[in-house]
């Protein structure tokens, strides 16, 4: 039978393109034959504007970066900062870090989850996760004032040191999380139809993930236990006892669970943090004008996406010379088009989900 | 395998490849000339089979092209910077070493306006295909407001 | 109680007898009252089911669902309509506009003349065919004509593969939504809708034909578009498919037309399986057409809860599951009751 191919335009308005993705599909009826992403409508030019910023006035740009994970992005940044001015974090701010760090990357990986359950149809997951992360939300708004945009590492240390009533309220949710991914595994990952939509779709091969330089969970799914926090552990993490969980297939059910997964992880160090938080200044002993010396920094962070890097030339003034930032989630889009050729429609989008991409990181 | 440290590990590239320059900082300036093949040798030799980051930097009388590999089995990372001419920025593509290198080169490509020879697609990526001009090379002026 | 809605109609007819009226001018208004009732009924029901569908969704998603307009929210969807109604209708471009405003129109007609012949309790049927069976099916497979003709005339590629996806699943889901009445039709022996609800005074038929009611649940729920077999709307894939293009009321035809044909496949599924408007245990001080309605909305309340629990399959796994597992399963059905009914027949213990 003669057929032809039609040219679809999926985005950048579309329900589950998770913003303004877009990606043109070259359909045979159903199946993909072609793709061409096209991103880029979300750019802001972020390194441009950065370099005329004062170091400190950096910090609430990375916000807009990951938008769901704000905190993890802040300490990609002040990592390198503090790498390239050789700061030393007292104690008590590391911990901060790591306990509200590790709150985003559960928040972020619950938008994650939630997502995925509306993009394969069934809404119902979307806002289960969505009542767990108000929590999140809240607590994040506690320490730093803001939902979304927290901006609350300071290069050296924190902004603010933790209220009153945060410790028992993330004790609570800690103590809570189980009975919620309880519920995500009934509702959403145990389902006979979810699991048909997801397993053996997408495999990724580990060698094909390292060499598409796929990070986070996309890569570990792929079964190559690649986690900054154990391989080259950066803060404190050395000290927590944690699992890199692994995925074997590599394919969009592996990508979905491994978030689950490593939620419960995060909790772990979490409880493990809150248990040895000490005493003590929060904020490094930092000169009031940041003039870094000439030099260049590169340095990697691992947030919920994958890994964040961030690299930073001095030329000695208050100004940095160049930023750039190693964003997860558009190093792991270069594989997207490849990988969605000869897949559904509907797979498209259980794809693009898997990947957990956030805009306002891929275009930058 | 044995346990190298990350000094270890560069002296012995250093040692194999003279032509590498080794900067107080522990970065590594490499010749455009024989990027690709280090490259290369770095991956099947060194081990190095994961391309982190990719960027490049305006010097104003150069660029700088910046590349971290790490390993995915191991904590050491590499930065290896490469000059190139300002007027003829070309620098082979890592394309067929990295595929990771893929966006990124785009990337760069679109902001600084290095040209990645043997790149499968080099288009631009974040901004519109008819602008003109690299944004973040420093002689960018954008002119017309606000918007 | 059990007899107001007959009687009503025997006193209209009454009324216009002794009045005078030849014998078929009173049928023909008698019959147009009915059926004014039906739809009054239908619309009603119709309102009720979207108001129900989200406070059921909020029910299920930990929310509280629509609050505040009226008590409880109960003019929500009255709101909404009023909103529709005075919202633009958008043509798209280079369409057919005679057909592409003819679809939401005709979108009502094939659930609501099949209403025309449901027996709505004892006695209460306003045609009583005696192929209603058939009838049914018939005219329900009209439906994929006309949201083909909507996706087709909206020149919209997303409104094109939602119609195509249409045409597909349909046409697909007839097949074992037909085979699975046939199992209860062979115990019968009958086509009459009232017929088969008056054989089932000893036992349920969904005791005897239990396959037969699952796959039929299962045809209904791709029949209806809904989820888990959405994947005409698909929002989160093709946006609405079929009426994507479709702004104010005629977006709120093909709404509020889903609802109806869920009202309709629920009716059928209490007429074919679960009784009709028989009462169980002997309760029969409650009134048949109470009996009808409870039924009716326990299936409802089934789809939504289906609904809203699943997420969507994909296509190909779509037709796969209906030609690979449901065909075979109600043949094999059909087979097993027509060698049970063999059998019990020259038995006859």
């Amino acid at each position: 039978m003669k057929t032809q191919e039609m040219l679809l335009n999926v985005g950048p308005q579309h329900p589950s393109t998770h913003g303004v993705f877009r990606v043109v599909l070259t359909l045979d009826g159903e199946t993909v034959v072609n793709a061409t992403s096209v991103p880029g409508y979300l750019h802001r030019g972020i390194e441009k504007l950065v370099e005329s910023r004062t170091y400190p006035q950096v910090l609430p740009y990375t916000d807009r970066l990951d938008y769901l994970a704000g905190i993890l992005m802040n300490w990609g940044y002040v990592h390198a900062m503090e790498q390239l001015m050789e700061i030393e974090v007292p104690e008590r701010a590391e911990y901060i870090r790591v306990i509200v760090g590790e709150l985003q990357r559960i928040a972020s990986h619950l938008v994650a989850t939630g997502a995925y359950a509306g993009d394969v149809g069934g809404l119902t997951g979307f806002i289960y996760c969505f009542r767990d992360r108000e929590d999140i939300m809240d607590m994040i708004e506690m320490v730093s004032g803001a939902r979304l945009t927290p901006s609350y590492m300071r290069i050296g240390g924190v902004a603010g040191d933790l209220p009153d009533g945060f410790l028992e309220k993330c004790q609570k949710f800690i103590d809570y999380l189980p009975t919620a991914i309880e519920e995500y595994n009934g509702l959403i990952t145990g389902n006979e139809i979810f699991q048909h939509r997801t397993k053996k779709v997408a495999p990724i091969t580990a060698e094909k993930a390292i060499n598409m330089s796929l990070s986070g969970p996309i890569l570990r799914a792929s079964g190559v236990n690649y986690d900054l926090r154990k391989a080259r552990p950066y803060s404190i993490y050395d000290r927590f006892e944690f699992d890199v969980p692994l995925g074997s297939n590599g394919d969009c059910f592996d990508r979905f669970y491994l978030r689950i997964l490593e939620m419960t992880q995060s909790a772990r160090i979490i409880r493990q943090a809150l248990a040895k938080l000490p005493e003590g200044p929060i904020n490094a002993k930092v000169p009031k004008i940041i003039k870094p010396p000439a030099g260049e920094v590169y340095a990697e962070t691992e947030s919920s996406k994958g890994i964040m890097g961030v690299y930073v030339v001095s030329d000695g003034s208050t100004k940095p010379y160049r930023v750039h930032f190693r964003r997860p989630s558009f190093v792991n889009m270069g594989h997207f088009d490849e990988l969605i050729r000869g897949w559904k429609i509907a797979d498209v989008i259980a794809i693009l989900g898997s990947f957990d991409i956030v805009l306002g990181e891929v275009d930058c | 395998m044995t346990v190298q440290t990350i000094s270890e590990v560069k002296t012995e590239i250093i040692a194999k490849y003279p032509q590498i320059e080794l900067s107080e900082a522990g970065h590594f300036f490499v010749p455009v000339s024989q990027l690709a093949d280090i490259m290369l040798d770095l991956k099947v030799s060194f081990g190095f089979d994961f391309l982190t980051n990719l960027t490049a930097v305006d010097h104003v009388e150069h660029f700088n092209v910046v590349y971290n590999l790490s390993k995915t089995t191991g904590p050491e990372m590499l930065h290896i910077i490469t000059k190139v001419d300002r007027n003829e920025p070309k620098v082979p593509s890592m394309v067929p070493i990295w595929g990771g290198a893929v966006w990124q080169e785009r990337e760069t490509y679109d902001l600084v306006g290095i040209i990645f020879t043997g790149h499968p697609n080099l288009k631009r990526i974040l901004l519109d295909d008819n602008w003109e001009d690299h944004p973040l090379r420093r002689d960018f002026q954008w002119e017309g407001g606000r918007d | 109680m059990e007899n107001i809605f007959v009687n009503a109609a025997g006193g209209i007819r009454n009324l216009l007898e002794s009045a005078g009226l030849p014998g078929l001018a009173v049928d023909l208004i008698v019959l147009t009252v009915i059926f004014v009732a039906i739809l009054v009924f239908v619309l009603l029901n119709v309102l009720w089911l979207v108001y129900m569908e989200r406070k059921v969704s909020a029910f299920i998603q930990c929310r509280i669902g629509p609050n505040r307009v009226g008590p409880m929210g109960l003019f929500q969807t009255i709101a909404d309509t009023v909103k529709l109604i005075s919202k633009e209708i958008i043509i798209p471009k280079n369409t057919n506009k005679k057909l592409f405003l003819l679809a939401p129109v005709m979108i009502f007609m094939p659930p609501m003349a099949v209403f025309a012949v449901t027996p709505f309790g004892k006695g209460m049927v306003a045609l009583d065919l005696n192929i209603g069976v058939y009838y049914f099916v018939a005219l329900a497979s009209l439906s994929t004509v006309i949201i083909w003709t909507a996706g087709w005339t909206s020149n919209n590629k997303y409104s094109l593969l939602g119609s195509m996806r249409v045409v597909a699943q349909m046409v697909s889901y007839e097949v074992p939504l037909l085979l699975s009445i046939v199992g209860v039709v062979l115990l019968t022996g009958t086509l009459n809708l009232t017929g088969i609800i008056t054989s089932q005074q000893s036992v349920w038929f969904i005791f005897l034909q239990p396959l037969a009611f699952l796959i039929y649940l299962i045809a209904a729920v791709a029949e209806t578009n809904r989820t888990p077999f959405d994947l005409v709307e698909g929002e989160s894939e093709i946006i609405t498919g079929p009426f994507t293009e479709y702004s104010g009321m005629g977006f709120a035809f093909f709404f509020l037309a889903e609802y109806a044909n869920v009202l309709l496949v629920s009716m059928l599924a209490s007429i074919l399986f679960l009784g009709g408007w028989l009462a169980p245990f002997g309760l029969t001080f409650i009134p048949s057409w109470i009996w009808l309605l409870l039924k009716v909305y326990l299936m409802i309340f089934i789809l939504m809860w289906l609904r809203w629990t699943y997420p969507r399959i994909r296509i190909d796994q779509m037709m796969a599951f209906c030609w690979k597992v449901l065909v075979p399963l109600a043949i094999v059905n059909i087979f097993v009751t027509g060698i049970g009914k063999y059998l019990y027949e020259s038995v006859r213990w």
